[in-house]
């Protein structure tokens, strides 16, 4: 071993050229956004919100992408579970409870979009709406944008692989290797479209469509957040060198119900859940971190207690915030407000 | 003032509004080296380059999408749907997305697009280069439509289009593209989205439409005040938002309102017109409002004896107004 090569490199994420300090801030996303998820399945059964749609199990790539990415340039555009991706990417708690109970403050929608629709104009969240994959396209658009306003920067979207059955996706896709824009395309897929399972849905491998679109396609452990950061890092270099677009499909399993709308065992079993409850990214990676020597049980404790100091903060000021006013839904329809009757 | 094809009119918008803003660019099908199908982008390309004016693949949903991205981040595209017959596949990217940007965003993001798709028959079309859609998109809130009949209207409203903050649907009609020719000054002018146009005054009957039919009807009226019925003729120009103030004072000016579309009847934008002037006036009319649309069939065939019975022309309107002025 040359002397150039610290000690540092005996762990995987130095090996990545991740700090202990990053490393430890992934696993405390993924985490925080874990607890969240669960915050809201208990409002939910509490009667407290409407609905909620969950996205346990997929922390763990969203946060490797995203820390893989330029928060300060990039452009977003999730889909409705990534909940640790906006996390990662600067909004808040409070802010995700001010959508969940659909309050005037709302920074996605004021309130107005179902919970998990993002979008957050100062983070370069782009705003998103419930047909799926609507926003592959705008995702290859606003990369071309970027290209002609010669800005160095990516776009990443997100969808799940049963969105990748949709047109938009294969066009947009189309699109983007046509021009070799700057656009990574990750698939986080859970297993399951609703009800629908893999084997019904895809007759391949969603990766291996990328071969037809003349861009690469790789598949990557999504339980893994150190994979998903390597790939979607590899993924950025190239589309800033102009070498164009990636489609990287991270493997993982919807842990939770579709949403609390949906009762999951009427298509799948207990057994099969808590099979992959036991592959979990999020504790896998809490103990790698522990095995790393910079994490141990008592600072974890300690994490819970601010994380839940955290969530009943924002838990409360979600509930407490006022509603939009009713007759606000009428705003907003066309720019300064113009009514919908003409002039 | 210079004279020119309805087609160079909204050729010549565009190109002043591409040297105007270096942001505003022109996405479609073979809008790049051929110049259009109906050369509408001719010459753009050598004066532009082939970055602003882009030959995409052939792949509407795409094409509008692309286009709602690249606004989202501050473009300002000018999307072309070959025919507005092609339009339906990116119905979802146009409905679901670009009309709801700004609402669903609380006013944080916003969708300026242009799209523009040729419409109407009278071409030997057959059924799928012949429809009128507007009726699909009418009722969006969130999008603004828009149908020029005349040179004028056509650049000064895709220049108002351009600059509009938001999403505009310009429907030009494929008929009019070398039939009609008219005035276009060559200064910066442009149409106001929203406000309707009185295009001949007159005291016994009040007709409104908008595109291609107002030619008939402005021939039918000059004929007809031969036989001395007089017409008020009121083009919308803007479908979405509809003028409501100017269809109401041209209905009041006559008492008797008869509106033409070559879209089919049932569901069409003359329903909402009508509703318009009944909620607000119907005391004050002194006829049933009358309508004179296309047929009621899911579109228009090729052979020309069909096509001729389902296309308006200046002797059915003026059969109509006829009808209507003897009311």
């Amino acid at each position: 071993m040359k002397q150039s090569q610290s000690i540092k490199n005996e762990t995987k994420h130095a090996e990545l050229g991740l700090t202990d300090e990053q490393a430890i801030e992934m696993y405390v996303t993924m985490i925080t956004s874990r607890r969240y998820d669960e915050r809201c399945l208990l409002l939910q059964r509490a009667g407290k919100i409407n609905f909620h749609v969950s996205g346990i199990g997929q922390e763990a790539a969203q946060v490797g992408a995203a820390f893989a990415l330029n928060r300060e340039v990039d452009y977003f555009l999730p889909y409705y579970r990534d909940y640790a991706l906006v996390l990662t990417l600067g909004m808040t708690l409070r802010e995700l409870m001010l959508s969940l109970f659909a309050k005037a403050e709302d920074p996605n929608s004021g309130g107005r979009q179902m919970p998990g629709h993002f979008g957050h104009k100062r983070l370069r969240i782009v705003t998103g709406s419930s047909p799926v994959t609507t926003q592959v396209p705008h995702a290859v658009g606003i990369a071309l944008a970027a290209k002609m306003k010669k800005k160095e920067l990516v776009t990443f979207v997100t969808f799940g692989e049963g969105s990748s059955n949709q047109g938009d996706f294969h066009e947009g896709c189309n699109f983007a290797g046509v021009h070799k824009l700057p656009v990574i395309l990750m698939c986080e897929n859970n297993q399951y479209a609703i009800s629908v399972p893999m084997h019904k849905q895809l007759g391949g491998r969603i990766c291996d469509r990328a071969a037809g679109y003349g861009f690469p396609g790789v598949r990557v452990d999504g339980n893994d957040p150190l994979e998903v950061f390597k790939v979607v890092k590899e993924a950025r270099a190239r589309a800033i060198a102009g070498e164009g677009a990636t489609l990287i499909e991270a493997m993982m399993y919807r842990i939770s119900p579709h949403s609390t709308s949906d009762n999951d065992l009427a298509y799948r079993t207990k057994e099969e859940v808590d099979e992959h409850r036991g592959k979990d990214g999020v504790v896998k990676y809490k103990q790698y971190l522990i095995e790393c020597g910079i994490w141990d049980e008592e600072k974890d404790a300690e994490l819970m207690v601010k994380i839940r100091a955290m969530l009943d903060d924002a838990t409360e000021y979600g509930d407490k915030a006022p509603f939009p006013k009713p007759e606000d839904i009428l705003l907003h329809v066309y720019d300064g407000d113009q009514s919908q009757g003409g002039r | 003032m210079p004279v020119m094809e309805y087609i160079d009119a909204i050729r010549l918008a565009m190109k002043e509004e591409m040297e105007r803003d270096e942001d505003v660019f022109v996405l479609g099908e073979d809008v790049g080296y051929k110049g259009g199908v109906f050369s509408t982008t001719k010459g753009l390309l050598e004066q532009f380059g082939e970055d602003r004016v882009m030959d995409t693949p052939l792949a509407e949903s795409a094409i509008a999408g692309v286009a709602i991205g690249a606004a989202m981040y501050g473009m300002k595209p000018i999307a072309e749907m070959q025919y507005s017959d092609f339009m339906f596949p990116a119905t979802n990217q146009i409905i679901s997305e670009a009309a709801k940007i700004r609402y669903r965003s609380n006013n944080d993001w916003s969708c300026p697009i242009v799209i523009r798709a040729p419409i109407g028959g009278g071409v030997f079309g057959g059924l799928y280069h012949s429809q009128c859609p507007e009726s699909v998109f009418f009722g969006t809130p969130g999008l603004k439509i828009v149908a020029p009949f005349r040179a004028y209207d056509a650049k000064g409203l895709l220049k108002a289009a351009v600059r509009d903050p938001d999403p505009v649907l310009f429907f030009e009609n494929k008929k009019c593209y070398k039939l009609i020719v008219g005035d276009v000054p060559e200064d910066d002018y442009t149409v106001p989205i929203g406000e309707a146009n009185v295009l001949r005054e007159g005291d016994d009957i009040t007709v409104i439409s908008y595109s291609l039919p107002l030619h008939f009807i402005l021939e039918a009226a000059e004929e007809l005040e031969e036989e001395g019925i007089t017409s008020h003729v009121l083009d919308l120009r803007t479908l979405q938002p509809l003028d409501k103030e100017s269809i109401l004072a041209a209905a009041r000016r006559t008492g008797k309102v008869l509106i033409i579309h070559e879209d089919n009847k049932f569901g069409g934008i003359g329903g909402e017109v009508s509703a318009i002037i009944a909620e607000e006036m119907l005391f004050e009319l002194d006829a049933p409002i009358m309508r004179l649309c296309g047929p009621d069939v899911p579109a228009m065939p090729i052979n020309p004896p069909g096509e001729k019975f389902f296309m308006l022309n200046k002797d059915k309107v003026k059969e109509a107004m006829r009808q209507l002025a003897l009311y």
